[in-house]
């Protein structure tokens, strides 16, 4: 073997997230080790792995057999891997073999045979495999027609469970009770998956996981189990998880184990996998729920819970290597044939974003919904939970702090507890202070005892400070159950730091362990860490000056994701090259930050002001870096600084100047630079005062805000009104600003690292859609396609004379609003931005490695000059998933991935960008409804590109008319409230239509919406999510796309590497 | 109440106190597994022991019946934890560890930094320790006398049906090795350590195979043992060891012992099957280790991380021993095989 293809995963999206950005990496790692040359393909261009020093060839093209098949083509390979890329990989890779496309190129599949994974991917194949091999499953049958699921759910008994074959994080499966939710649930499965599985359901059982190997001589090991806290029937991906497994006897998890290894034997896999179980907690009774034969979330999971580098065992095992010829990467001395023994526990918390999706169900259930996740490790359950509790940057304080619960009075509270929200574990908390009974609790939430009583333990706890006087032993006490020196100060009427000063005072500092696999037995050399108040003394000594941390980024969320891993990691590994040694703290189990070989030492930790300093003032190191992490380390550097923390890079003093609206507009009117007219009002009447004299549409926000939260555009007093009434009570301690919302205006990033406030290298990018669409959400490329010269020397200067005021000492971001020739600055982060990443590759500079550089010595500018190739990141979004969010952008943003693409023009670029999102147009039909006469004009030619490309056009009222008259011919069709066939909904469900373009107009767009009316416009978007069908709502983008396919077929587009665009 | 951990080192560690209160002196020795204390608690082989469980959180699903224990009570000398969780929930739960540990006279710490005490152990090789409460009490080395008088059972024993008969001599062996041949059908007739059975043939008389099981302490105390090891041998019997009884076999058949540093006790101890490129997970729980490999045996096992003995086989007649427990409870079932491997040469 001489040439590997590995498929990545594409964009970050629910379900599907950073944990094959770390997988992928480790395999490739592993590959090269092997001497194999390795090709790419992930067009997500935020990812580790894509790094130019990973792979040696890259290829940013959509992970779809279209054009994955070009690839092999062109690169010839001997084999694929496709378990390191998540379901995406594993869906590409089987719809290869099914095409005959490996067989054409004589490809051979690494690792688990590929007949194993189709078997595995396919539900009844592989619940009729169990039975063979005498291994329980629950009662199921899978049928592709939505009639006979109702007369199978009649033969099982009601409730029964509803899941969609080959659907990743258990999308579109759900609890059917009735025959009326079956056909729902059943229906929404079918028009997502060509199979749905209708199964018994089981009440209450728990939910247990193991991950196995296994190599090419047959062994077999067990790396992790873990245990959901939720009872089945709430995703894995949404539970909180522990591992190891709490509850389980020895014979439950020896037994367990068994099978999950039979299983494994039995499909021959080749490397990892992962086996879940459901368990009877009331009598010794299981059933294999599903297996996953490739990498997975869980799989991350465990591989941070226990420090056994799962993926990179995986892929060595994929190339055959025996498990005990592997070194074990941990310890150093032993070898890779062992299970870890813990003597720690971890707590996983998802973190959801629902309140950024507006009409979106706030159940959680069988489906993904969750954005991220993080994992806390304590030797309590207690502190590791409340530990991850604050990791989510939730603004909660541990368990017990019921900020969450905000406006929910007694009966709500218990509806919390009933029903499975992201604000369960708060409501039972809060049950449980209020005297409920663990029993009760457990009946109705089917969360073990054990766990209910660990919460009990932390309610009780607290209790006992209002009771008691604050002496070392509680405090000891407190610490230990996992409590925060902010909370302990809040419940004690205390501040922070008179808590941290009476700790420090009483000598009750956290221990400093390592993660060995091996529970102390055998000295190791691992640099894995985490602190815990459960010890009394440390695995490790500082590393003093030499060392610098470098904060990550926790948990992703909306607005920070992978981009922000991508800089810290990037950041870390460049200080080698300063001989300075590495410590990472973060919190995320799905970075490639938290891998074992990225740093000197990791700190699996919290990225609080306490945890910092307490691993600052253990470590003594030169200092600190804020910069690269995103929002949430760049919010820590004016507390730290506070506690004479060393920043590196840009002073906290000069953030503060960018971060403080008033501070900066100061700035900016001294520099004489533009700004859209903007002020700060605590009451209606001024505000509405400010908004009438600087003209509607304005655009209105709290202060400190990250990626838009809570943010809108106005377009008269009457929505500003209801905005502001809503806004205030969301956030009364902060006033709200007001700006002059100028539309139809461009938007343009640039991205630079300055050096004492010289800026060193810039680059760039446009906006392709219009200002209004949050820079996370909005399409962009790079370099610009239309933006003046003069506005472009314009915002070259502002950005000089920015960086020379705010002695700019890194990285910063810098978002222009351009009209006309007429510039002005919007924002400013003196900090890495989401673009970095992008940029960094559109231009092949790393920008975050020049950031070190700038740290450590004199840095010679680089002018970059403008390639003869376009790099276009569109955004990714997971609508589908969040069942009634309206699938629209606006200023705030719900993207949850991007994808980029290269291409020689743009609208090559941009179509296989597009096509990279996972959309697929297999039919010329397209449904227009398109609000208001700007934009029906605007979008008049795109529709007959359309026609001239031989699309069957569908339109609705007045959309349909203004075609006509314009002599295109369109199909009339109605809206729903019309309730006249053919509906636009029935039209799209039916996938009739194969592209849909929804334009609202501006005027009712976003107030509407913020009402959340069921308009129109929101049942075809829906439909259209619900139904997989293409979707666009912004006309720019539209367009673009609608020229883009007209001037490409997919067979005509190139492929090029990454390298070969660059070297060009 | 709170209780001292004392090591013979000096070094002394305070913990709250979750069994009963009395001192008591023995060797300190940790385990690594993070399930089946029942199992573990249970276990003959730790006679003389005060156990370190490294896995932090103890209790959790409280103490099962009696039938899922591997011996008829608490075995071990004192128990340390880092947690005890007073809070068990199982449906096969039938009381609190504490009230056992209580019941059954067996001191217990709650005792934070585990960890601690494990590296040390790791460093300076297993140790004398005491558990104190109050008044000061001696050092006592359990290596330094004949603990099968302690684990071994007094009378003998008749158990199941089956075409074949197994002798087990008991050295204080887990009530797994039992179920394991009962479970496959054979006829089980226990016998004390010191019970020569060609001497006195047992009741029944005939038995097809000689199994030796594991019990606590150095095998070199086991001189009855060794004798009743050699003469099965010496009449080509069918012969098995597992853990003491493999070290036994070795003893008789010519081969020797030594102690251990620290000793391998989990559920984690990699073990290669000789000549193949298969790797079994096993559990153990044991000090001394065969070094010297007996005339006509050959290695069947050794150890993935430390290359140490962990099992022999005659390169001619039916004679074996593991030095791990394929009997596992607790560990994983992954050398149940071995059983049926010797079962199948009878």
């Amino acid at each position: 073997m001489r040439k590997v293809l590995i498929l990545g995963s594409g964009a970050l999206k629910i379900g599907e997230a950073g944990e094959f950005d770390y997988s992928g990496s480790q395999a490739i790692k592993a590959f090269k080790e092997e001497g194999i040359k390795t090709v790419l393909v992930n067009p997500n261009i935020a990812t580790f792995q894509t790094s130019e020093f990973l792979a040696d060839e890259i290829y940013f093209l959509p992970v779809n057999p279209d054009f994955v098949e070009k690839v092999i083509a062109k690169e010839k390979p001997d084999a694929i891997s496709i378990s390191f890329g998540g379901q995406t990989a594993l869906n590409c890779g089987m719809e290869l073999y099914r095409r005959g496309i490996l067989k054409k190129y004589g490809i051979r599949v690494l690792g688990t045979p590929i007949e194993s994974v189709i078997l595995s991917e396919d539900r009844q194949a592989f619940a009729d495999h169990l039975k063979k091999i005498g291994i329980p499953v629950p009662i199921s049958r899978a049928t592709t027609s939505l009639k006979e699921s109702l007369t199978i759910a009649k033969e099982i008994g009601y409730p029964v469970m509803v899941r969609a074959g080959y659907a990743l994080g258990g999308q579109k499966s759900g609890i059917a009770r009735n025959e009326k939710e079956l056909e729902r649930i059943a229906a929404d499965a079918l028009s997502f998956s060509r199979q749905v599985l209708i199964e018994k359901y089981l009440h209450h059982y728990k939910e247990i996981e193991y991950e196995i190997v296994r190599d090419a001589a047959d062994n077999c090991v067990a790396i992790c189990n873990m245990e959901n806290m939720d009872p089945l029937g709430i995703h894995t991906g949404e539970s909180i998880v522990v591992a190891p497994s709490q509850t389980l006897t020895n014979y439950e998890y020896h037994s367990l184990r068994k099978v999950a290894i039979d299983i494994v034997r039995s499909l021959k896999v080749v490397g990892e996998c992962n086996v879940q179980f459901a368990l009877n907690p009331r009598q010794s009774e299981y059933y294999v729920i599903e297996m996953n034969a490739r990498l997975s979330r869980s799989s991350a999971l465990a591989s941070k819970a226990t420090g056994y580098p799962l993926a990179y065992v995986a892929a060595k095992l994929a190339f055959g290597r025996n498990l005990m010829n592997i070194k074990n990467q941990v310890t150093k001395v032993t070898q890779s044939f062992f299970e870890p023994a813990l003597d720690y526990l971890v707590v996983k918390i998802p973190r959801w974003d629902l309140e950024k999706f507006q009409g979106v169900e706030e159940k959680i259930g069988s489906s993904m919904k969750s954005v991220g996740e993080v994992m806390a490790i304590g030797r309590t359950f207690e502190e590791a939970i409340q530990k991850a509790v604050r990791m989510l940057d939730i603004g909660v304080q541990g368990v017990t702090d019921n900020s969450m619960l905000a406006g929910a009075g007694g009966d709500l509270s218990v509806h919390y507890i009933k029903t499975p929200t992201p604000k369960r574990l708060f409501a039972i908390a809060e049950g449980l202070k209020k005297g409920m009974s663990v029993k009760k609790i457990y009946n109705v939430t089917g969360i073990d005892p054990w766990y209910l009583y660990r919460l009990k333990n932390i309610v009780n706890a607290e209790k006992s400070i209002v009771r008691a006087n604050l002496n070392s032993s509680l405090l000891l006490r407190l610490k230990q159950l996992g409590f925060s020196d902010k909370r302990i100060g809040e419940l004690t009427g205390n501040p922070e730091f008179i808590i941290r000063n009476l700790r420090i005072k009483n000598k009750i500092v956290p221990s400093i362990f390592q993660i060995d696999t091996l529970a102390g037995e055998v000295p190791a050399k691992t640099n894995y860490l985490y602190t815990t108040y459960n010890g009394n003394h440390h695995d490790v000594k500082p590393l003093g000056k030499r060392a610098v941390i470098v904060l990550g980024s926790g948990t992703y969320r909306i607005g920070s994701s992978v981009e922000f891993d991508w800089s810290c990691v990037n950041s870390a590994i460049s200080l080698r090259k300063y001989r300075r040694l590495s410590i990472i703290i973060n919190c995320n189990p799905e970075t490639v930050s938290t891998d074992y070989d990225i740093s000197d030492r990791l700190y699996f930790e919290e990225l609080s002001l306490e945890k910092v300093l307490d691993i600052y003032e253990f470590e003594n190191p030169e200092g600190v870096i804020v910069a690269v992490g995103g929002q949430t380390p760049n919010n820590l550097a004016l507390p730290l600084d506070r506690q004479n923390v060393n920043i590196l890079g840009t002073t906290t003093i000069d953030i503060d100047r960018a971060e403080d609206r008033n501070k900066f507009s100061r700035l900016l009117d001294s520099l004489q630079i533009p700004q859209p007219s903007w002020k700060a009002f605590t009451n209606i009447k001024e505000a509405g005062q400010f908004a009438a004299a600087v003209g509607y549409p304005v655009l209105i926000r709290p202060s400190y805000v990250l990626s838009g939260r809570a943010m809108t555009v106005c377009y008269n007093r009457e929505e500003l009104k209801r905005y502001i009434n809503a806004a205030v009570v969301i956030n009364k301690n902060h006033p709200v600003t007001i700006s002059k919302f100028i539309a139809e205006a461009k938007e343009i990033e640039f991205d630079a690292v300055a050096q004492k406030g010289d800026i060193k290298v810039y680059a760039i990018s446009e906006h392709i859609e219009h200002a209004g669409v949050h820079s996370g959400d909005a399409s962009i490329v790079y370099p610009p396609q239309k933006v003046y010269i003069l506005t472009e020397k314009r915002i070259i200067k502002i950005a000089e004379k920015l960086a020379e005021a705010l002695h700019i000492t890194g990285p910063f971001n810098i978002q222009f609003l351009a009209k006309e020739n007429d510039v002005y600055v919007i924002e400013i982060n003196l900090r890495a931005s989401r673009t970095l990443p992008f940029i960094s590759k559109a231009t092949g500079v790393n920008f975050a490695q020049l950031f070190i550089d700038c740290l450590y010595r004199p840095v010679k500018a680089i002018n970059l000059e403008y390639p003869d190739y376009s790099l276009v990141k569109v955004p990714q979004f997971s609508f589908a998933r969040l069942n009634g969010a309206d699938p629209i952008m606006r200023v705030e943003m719900a993207s949850t991935g991007e994808v980029a693409c290269l291409g020689n023009y743009f609208e090559g670029a941009f179509l296989k960008a597009i096509y990279a999102t996972g959309i697929k147009i297999n039919k010329k039909s397209a449904l227009l409804s398109i609000g208001g006469i700007v934009n029906k004009k605007k979008f008049l030619e795109s529709a007959r590109l359309l026609t001239l490309m031989n699309y069957q056009l569908y339109a609705t009222g007045r959309t349909c008319q203004f075609l006509r008259e314009n002599g295109i011919d369109a199909c009339f069709v109605y809206k729903e409230y019309e309730k006249k066939n053919p509906t636009v909904t029935k039209l799209i469900s039916d996938k009739i239509v194969s592209l849909v373009i929804n334009l609202s107009e501006i005027e009712e767009g976003e107030g509407r919406s913020f009402t959340k009316q069921l308009t129109d416009g929101y049942a075809i978007r829906r439909a259209a999510t619900d139904n997989n069908i293409p979707l666009f709502t912004d006309l720019n983008k539209a367009v673009f796309f609608i020229h883009a396919l007209n001037e490409y077929q997919i067979k005509e587009l190139k492929v090029r590497s990454w390298k070969e665009y660059l070297n060009d | 109440m709170q209780g001292k951990l004392i090591l013979k080192d000096g070094s002394k560690f305070t913990g709250e106190s979750f069994g009963y209160e009395r001192s008591t002196a023995g060797e300190v020795v940790f385990s690594t597994g993070m399930v089946g204390y029942p199992e573990s608690l249970t276990d003959p082989s730790y006679i003389g022991q005060i156990l370190i469980l490294t896995y932090p959180l103890i209790g959790n699903y409280g103490v099962p019946d009696k039938k899922y224990w591997e011996s008829a009570g608490l075995k071990i000398l004192g128990l340390i934890v880092s947690s005890y969780i007073d809070t068990p929930s199982h449906h096969n739960s039938q009381g609190k560890l504490a009230a056992w540990l209580k019941k059954e006279k067996v001191p217990a710490l709650e005792i934070k930094d585990t960890r601690y005490l494990v590296q040390k152990i790791r460093e300076q090789g297993a140790m004398l320790g005491k558990i104190v409460f109050g008044k000061d009490i001696s050092f006592y080395d359990p290596n330094k006398e004949n603990l099968l008088l302690k684990s071994s059972p007094e009378k003998i024993k008749y158990e199941g049906v089956g075409k074949k008969t197994v002798l087990i001599v008991d050295c204080g062996g887990k009530r797994n090795i039992t179920r394991n041949f009962l479970q496959k059908n054979v006829k089980v007739i226990t016998v004390p350590w010191d019970y020569d059975p060609f001497i006195h043939p047992p009741a029944g008389g005939k038995f097809d195979a000689l199994v030796i099981s594991n019990g606590p302490g150095d095998p070199k105390f086991a001189g009855e043992t060794i004798k009743i090891a050699k003469k099965s041998l010496a009449n080509k019997i069918p012969t098995f060891g597992v853990c003491l009884g493999h070290q036994i076999l070795a003893l008789a058949a010519g081969g020797d012992t030594y102690k251990l540093k620290f000793g391998h006790r989990g559920q984690n101890q990699p073990c290669v099957l000789a000549d193949s490129p298969r790797c079994y997970l096993t559990t153990q729980n044991h000090g001394f280790a065969v070094g010297e490999i007996p005339p006509g045996f050959q290695t069947w096992f050794a150890n993935a991380n430390d290359g140490t003995n962990e099992g022999i086989i005659h390169t001619k007649y039916p004679f074996m021993s593991v030095q791990f427990h394929p009997e596992v409870t607790p560990g994983p079932m992954d050398t149940e095989w071995v059983f049926d491997y010797f079962l199948e040469r009878i």
